[in-house]
């Protein structure tokens, strides 16, 4: 079962276009719950019992979150989704906004209804110029054929929505960055609590989900969380859409149930480059500590699978690396990117993110030092935890993995200033 | 005293960069204008061969109402804005993770020894200038590269001499 969700309108011609949608049942849903006033709880329950989880990362129930928000509390509130997908590795979003926006629209004014909110933001990232045109499009077709503005077919239900365009800034997936930076500002977290359900987007109560959770949100409604929850496995309902990359044959999105064995996506995906073996899986994106390819090959693609082998899901960006890949190269990049896109608010990150990638580089480049490889775990413990938001952790975390499965390779370039044979 | 201010702003760009940015300015609380600076710097940095003056930062700050310092925050925090003049086409290669192991390093050798220039530099003719970007989200085609608006997937050496050489 496969692109049954998000993707489900992928094999039809130009399906970005309304009518397409439409042709799918798009709407549909949105139409039911406008006309039959349907009760707002009813709509939070069905999305908890779906055991749909945020799609972006952190994987929290978003239901839960939605049930955070007073929805009779007076004055705005608003609708946020993140699509400032920056997790290397990640590039399932950008597929919901080329090839079904429309899904993604319906989602955000249904959970407006279930909240309460009569605004909504899409915040798509900067790059992102193809995708964000085609979410313009979308949203006047919507505006145009009543889905929205003002008493929403009659039901008198206002929702508006606007996309705003990011300028090139990682942190800005972190949701509170994310906020300030509609807001016109610098990308940097705010302190939680207060938690974005009670001091959002403006001071006003927020919920902000990712692209995919939300554009899951017309199925869940038209099929029954049930029939979401079952596609998956315990505490992992659903479908998740995986972006698996790499040296492999046929890297690309996969919608697939979760809790799919990870060999089975390997094989969707074309399986190795040219009878290379496999060496290593990134399972969750960039910050997820890797796991060799052997273990990975028995896990599953679910939550507590790959959290049972001392990593996380994440966002479902799978990164394949095979033999020839050296692992202080890449943690050498991936260090380097952490240092690039730290906000620089907390001293840990700021300062510890930059060592990381210095000590690092200098056991890439062979001028490494025994006591180097206690100082990376060192460092790294020390810049976990202690930021205000989860970038740091982001950062030590690769580090961590790394060091856990590969020391020998780290060991051997300090001892020869070079890779291991055969690698690299 | 409005009427003054109006006339002011006028004064700060053309009629149609006023438009770009006021359907920005639409998008949000009438009392939240600030909310348009990122789309307003990226309007006016299109339109000005693709950088950013401190003049032209004070002019956006003007016409929102807004400290120079707070344009100026945003406009070195976020890495798609440009301080310094670029080239008319700026290649954005990405040398994360995924496109590493599908050998970027390769690309930008190429596209390196082709234009004579590195990471942050412009031609001389000002045609061509060369970034070093983190991931953009296109990993299923990496190696991958931006130039202007569009984005470049599964590249090799012959692929990007036939995209720069397509170029105006």
């Amino acid at each position: 079962m496969a692109n049954e969700v998000c993707l489900r309108t992928l094999d039809l011609e130009r399906p970005w276009l309304l009518e397409q949608y439409q042709s799918r049942g798009g709407y549909a849903m949105l139409k039911k719950i406008l006309t039959e006033k349907m009760a707002p709880e009813a709509i939070i329950e069905e999305v908890k019992k779906s055991g749909l989880r945020g799609r972006g990362g952190a994987g929290f129930p978003t239901g839960l979150k939605w049930s955070f928000i007073s929805r009779n509390a007076p004055g705005q509130k608003y609708v946020v989704c993140n699509s400032d997908e920056g997790e290397p590795g990640t590039f399932k979003d950008r597929d919901i906004l080329r090839y079904n926006p429309h899904q993604l629209i319906e989602g955000m004014i249904i959970a407006g209804y279930a909240i309460g909110a009569t605004r909504g933001y899409n915040y798509i990232r900067g790059e992102f110029w193809e995708p964000y045109e085609r979410f313009e499009q979308a949203l006047e077709d919507a505006r145009n054929a009543g889905f929205l503005g003002e008493n929403l077919l009659g039901s008198g239900f206002d929702f508006e929505l606007h996309a705003h365009l990011g300028a090139g800034a990682y942190i800005c997936g972190e949701e509170t960055a994310l906020l300030e930076s509609i807001e016109g500002k610098k990308g940097q977290p705010r302190y939680k609590p207060p938690f974005p359900a009670h001091f959002g987007l403006y001071g006003r109560p927020t919920i902000i989900n990712n692209t995919e959770s939300l554009a899951s949100i017309p199925m869940i409604m038209e099929k029954g969380g049930e029939w979401f929850a079952d596609i998956g496995v315990k505490n992992s309902g659903g479908s998740k859409l995986f972006s698996i990359s790499g040296n492999i044959n046929n890297p690309g999105v996969f919608e697939i149930p979760m809790g799919t064995p990870f060999s089975e996506l390997l094989a969707m995906a074309g399986g190795m480059k040219e009878g290379h073996k496999i060496k290593a899986v990134i399972p969750g994106g960039s910050s997820a500590p890797v796991i060799p390819g052997e273990q990975m090959m028995e896990l599953n693609m679910d939550y507590d699978s790959i959290a049972g082998a001392g990593s996380m899901l994440g966002s479902g960006a799978v990164i394949v690396l095979d033999e020839s890949n050296c692992m202080v190269k890449i943690l050498e990049r991936m260090s380097y990117f952490y240092h690039e896109e730290s906000c620089g608010q907390c001293t840990p990150c700021r300062e510890g993110t930059g060592w990381l990638y210095r000590v690092v580089h200098r056991i890439e480049t062979g001028q490494g030092r025994q006591e180097d490889l206690d100082l990376l775990d060192d460092v790294a413990s020390k810049i976990s935890g202690k930021t205000i938001c989860a970038l740091g952790d982001a950062a030590a975390m690769p580090v961590q993995g790394m060091l856990r499965h590969y020391r020998d390779e780290f060991q051997y370039h300090i001892d020869h200033k070079r890779c291991m044979t055969g690698v690299g | 005293m409005t009427t003054t201010i109006e006339k002011d702003k006028t004064e700060l760009f053309t009629a149609e960069i006023r438009a770009e940015i006021d359907r920005w300015i639409a998008k949000y609380p009438t009392e939240w204008k600030q909310s348009a600076v990122m789309g307003a710097l990226m309007v006016v940095q299109d339109n000005n061969d693709g950088w950013l003056s401190t003049q032209l930062m004070d002019q956006v700050a003007a016409y929102l109402d807004m400290p120079s310092i707070a344009v100026y925050e945003v406009a070195t925090f976020y890495s798609m804005y440009e301080l310094k003049p670029v080239g008319k086409h700026k290649i954005c290669v990405c040398t994360n993770v995924s496109c590493m192991t599908n050998k970027s390093d390769v690309i930008v050798e190429h596209i390196e020894k082709k234009l004579g220039i590195g990471f942050g530099q412009v031609t001389e003719d000002g045609r061509f200038s060369l970034k070093e970007v983190e991931c953009l989200g296109a990993c299923g085609g990496a190696p991958m590269m931006q130039i202007g608006k569009q984005y470049y997937e599964n590249l090799t050496p012959e692929i990007v001499d036939a995209i720069l050489e397509g170029l105006e």
